[in-house]
């Protein structure tokens, strides 16, 4: 469950924190040094997300993911049950899968032809003398499994670490939002098809704080704001008991997430003049079956509540106009990739689909009304950072006077930097 | 020295389908627009009504809207309100603006029936700024038609095809 934020004085180098102020290293956006601590105190021990379980509808299904720097395979094998493998031929290393999806009931390396059962087991037949008889006793010639894989609401996460924590410890107080996501849909939830494939030419980590800031909107994306008045024929009707609602909660173990009130249109469930007196009326029957299933404050939660959640370190889900799925990964510390997946309630009426689609692109991605300008901005801090020796801080203390930190404070980004902190910094 | 007429065909045009050189004209001319910021006279080009759209990298050229996740998808009033944004401060991505090449090339008529014809061309783009060059290259689809005063888009899909839109950030300016 969700708890109030505490404060708990730190003193690294690195992130320092007292009662009422909260400041950041800009050393940690710039240094190969701290990229290669993330890398083995975060991105070697953490559970990350691989996908969503509608993207492998059926037995045999595979898709080929680039995870914490690995490439995988995440697939499902006659039988039904998940995997996920490095995408390396045990041979000699060849990738064994190099579509980016699709359906098979064994893989085959390129190179040699080497092969392998879809639960990873080697399938070959050599002549008879080309190999010792208990070749591949101990699994040598077997594809290497990642060493945890594990799901939650629809999610699936790996760790790269064999004595990891549980998932569900690890997701801590997230649990209930990833959750609140699951439960749009009566039917259950999916991707829907296209990928947005992206970079930003700056530190993973500002897109982190920039996913769940709600701080910038009014200057950084005025444009969008403006077309938004315009576009929707006017703000939504906020519903009177959910309308003042604007937290920042801290969950647990780096997790964070801030809840508001939605200003825009939201396809399950709140409507917007854009949508007329039709859409009126069918938002109103998706609103229903939400209260029937889930209960009147969950349903209220669903339809009228804006979360931006991070999973730490890199699984940001933002369940706005409409859900995004997205996660990004440093390749160099001025540059990360980006992906970024919409998720939908299975059965969704076609026009609702439509407007959930537009409101995504409208917003959000590189032909977006608003993510152009926040890469603009993430890229001018980086440039900004050279200026480090003299200008060496970055200041995270809004709202860290209040008990009940708003979701245009910034105590989710603290929650994320302790948690940084305490793996990468601490970690000696 | 005389004047260059900009239109995109002459202004007597009486209709029936237009030729590839008309047609190369007209696309040239929408490159040269997009280059020098005219973002007014761009707009211009489209018939009231038109669609502007960029799919995902990788996406088939039929690739609908409606059922999957695209970079770009505006009727006409978001194009419209596209143009409107980009001449903003607002937009802080391209302010100060960038400096772009818009090169089309290959155009061939793949489809005509009436005043109406179908074009693919394929373009590369470079866009500079903040000491940064990227390149995007694909092809396009226009849906042109032989109006009473020229020519004007109905349709305009950009393929980008690249296999994933790396190392840029943004198709800010229009690709």
């Amino acid at each position: 469950m969700a708890t109030a934020f505490e404060k708990h004085p730190t003193g690294t180098a690195w992130v320092v924190e007292d009662r009422d102020s909260f400041r950041v290293a800009r050393t940690t956006f710039t240094d190969q040094d701290v990229l290669e601590r993330e890398r083995a105190a975060i991105f070697d021990r953490c559970w990350l997300y691989i996908g969503h379980e509608s993207e492998l509808p059926n037995p045999n299904d595979f898709v080929r993911r680039a995870v914490g720097g690995r490439d995988l395979v995440f697939n499902r094998d006659r039988k039904g049950d998940y995997h996920a493998f490095f995408n390396s031929c045990p041979h000699r290393g060849a990738a064994v899968v190099r579509e980016d999806k699709g359906s098979a009931i064994s893989f085959k390396c390129f190179y040699h032809g080497w092969s392998f059962n879809n639960n990873g087991a080697f399938a070959t037949r050599f002549a008879a003398g080309t190999y010792p008889e208990d070749f591949n006793k101990d699994g040598c010639a077997n594809l290497v499994a990642v060493p945890r894989l594990a799901g939650y609401a629809g999610f699936w996460f790996v760790n790269f670490d064999a004595n990891a924590e549980s998932l569900e410890d690890y997701l801590a107080g997230a649990k209930d939002f990833l959750q609140v996501v699951a439960d749009h849909g009566a039917d259950g939830m999916e991707i829907v098809g296209g990928i947005q494939e992206y970079s930003v030419r700056a530190n993973w980590k500002l897109l982190v704080e920039n996913s769940f800031d709600g701080y910038h909107a009014h200057e950084t994306h005025s444009t969008y704001l403006e077309y938004l008045v315009d576009a929707i024929g006017g703000p939504a009707e906020l519903f009177p008991s959910r309308g003042n609602i604007s937290r920042a909660y801290d969950l647990g173990n780096g997790h964070a997430v801030i809840e508001g009130p939605a200003p825009w249109g939201r396809p399950v469930a709140q409507w917007i003049p854009a949508w007329g007196e039709d859409g009126r009326e069918e938002i109103a029957a998706i609103y229903a079956e939400l209260e029937k299933r889930l209960g009147k404050e969950r349903a209220e939660q669903v339809a009228y509540g804006n979360r931006n959640l991070l999973i730490f370190p890199n699984l940001v889900i933002n369940d706005i106009m409409a859900i995004t799925v997205r996660t990004f990964y440093p390749e160099q510390p001025d540059y990360m990739n980006v992906n970024s997946w919409a998720l939908a309630p299975k059965g969704e009426a076609r026009h609702f689909r439509k407007r959930r689609l537009d409101n995504f692109l409208e917003f959000l991605g590189p032909g977006g009304f608003a993510t152009p300008d926040d890469v603009e901005a993430l890229e001018s801090c980086q440039r900004s950072y050279r200026n480090r020796a003299a200008a060496g801080w970055n200041d995270i203390s809004r709202g860290m006077l209040r008990d009940e930190p708003l979701a245009d404070d910034e105590a989710q980004m603290r929650a994320f930097w302790r948690e940084w902190d305490r793996r990468v910094a601490k970690a000696g | 020295m005389a004047t260059i007429e900009r239109a995109g065909a002459p202004a007597d045009r009486q209709g029936g389908t237009p030729t590839r050189s008309e047609i190369e004209d007209f696309l040239y001319l929408e490159a040269a627009l997009l280059d020098e910021w005219k973002l007014d006279e761009w707009l211009a080009l489209f018939a009231e009504g038109a669609t502007y759209d960029v799919p995902t990298t990788r996406a088939d050229d039929d690739a609908d809207s409606a059922d999957q996740l695209f970079l770009v998808a505006d009727d006409y009033a978001r194009l419209q309100h596209r143009v409107r944004r980009l001449k903003k401060p607002g937009a802080h991505s391209e302010w100060p603006r960038s400096r772009t090449a818009h090169s089309i090339s290959n155009v061939r008529i793949v489809e005509a029936e009436g005043d109406e014809v179908l074009v693919r061309s394929v373009f590369v783009t470079y866009r500079a700024k903040n000491d940064v060059t990227d390149c995007y290259f694909g092809h396009h689809f226009h849906r042109i038609r032989v109006q009473a005063d020229g020519l004007r888009i109905l349709s305009k899909r950009s393929m980008l095809d690249m296999s994933s839109l790396r190392p840029h950030g943004r198709v800010s300016i229009i690709v």
